[in-house]
């Protein structure tokens, strides 16, 4: 049962992911990315975090896809021109990519890590529920929770300075 | 299911992420691409979380979706100022501060 969950999320992420490259028109791909986070947060719950798994799909494939349709609503498509910089880019770029990840992969395999080829530790129901998280988050982890909100709201401001409609024009 | 499948699963989507940051043009579509990695990171982060037996990296895992969010709103934000300005949305057009 583990394993049809597993390779069934594996291929929507994996299908979403290749449909956010591939996809001509921003709007397909945004939709793309939206399948990808889905799958994401069913192998997050097969993982047994189903807190991040939770704030994924509330919080990725929920609010920040809302900005990107908003966004590519407002921009527009717009085709991509066909030339380019580098001669070959096309083909290259591919190629590059299955180098990095076969380097990964075999980084990886290759570690001194031998838990890699378990399942885990068995682990009870309450691990990475949000109770286990948020006292995580609000003992061992204070500060860096707070800095990440602080960065939240720095962010806030930094996209009101550069999309806010200016009231006169200065430049 | 081992560990394994899902860090080269985790390898894969972030091969993939990075094939679309070299051939598009758009800087949308770029910034979804940098989704796809930072996703893929993610991904990994949680596996070695379940393969150590620690809930801590599901932490950082949250900490960088925090961070992830943020760069969405600054990118998206500077693509609004880019088609006010009536600039061409295209990483090659736009290369003034290129040496």
């Amino acid at each position: 049962m583990e394993e049809v969950l597993f390779f069934v999320s594996a291929i929507g992420a994996l299908g979403g992911a290749i449909g956010v490259v591939a996809m001509r028109n921003p709007f397909y791909s945004v939709l793309a990315l939206i399948v990808h986070l889905f799958s994401l947060a069913a192998l997050f719950l097969l993982l047994a975090s189903a807190f991040v798994a939770a704030a994924q799909v509330v919080v990725y494939a929920g609010a920040v896809m809302v900005l990107y349709v908003f966004v590519v609503a407002y921009v527009g498509g717009g085709g991509e021109s066909a030339w380019e910089p580098i001669p070959g880019q096309r083909l290259l770029a591919p190629a590059l990519a299955i180098a990095l990840f076969v380097e990964l992969s075999i980084a990886i395999l290759s570690s001194a890590l031998l838990a890699l080829g378990t399942e885990g530790p068995e682990v009870g129901p309450g691990f990475g529920n949000p109770e286990a998280i948020g006292k995580l988050l609000l003992e061992k982890f204070l500060i860096p929770f707070e800095a990440s909100s602080i960065l939240l709201l720095l962010a806030a401001i930094g996209a009101i300075v550069l999309a806010g409609r200016k009231r006169e024009e200065t430049a | 299911m081992n560990i394994e499948w899902y860090i080269v699963l985790s390898s894969l989507l972030f091969a993939t992420g990075a094939i679309g940051i070299l051939i598009r043009r758009s800087p949308m579509v770029i910034l979804l691409c940098l989704e796809l990695m930072l996703n893929a990171g993610n991904l990994a982060l949680v596996a070695f979380s379940r393969m150590v037996g620690n809930q801590q990296g599901q932490v950082f895992a949250i900490v960088v979706m925090v961070v992830a969010a943020c760069e969405v709103v600054i990118g998206l934000g500077l693509i609004v100022a880019i088609f006010r300005r009536k600039l061409p949305l295209n990483v090659d057009d736009l290369r003034e501060l290129r040496g």
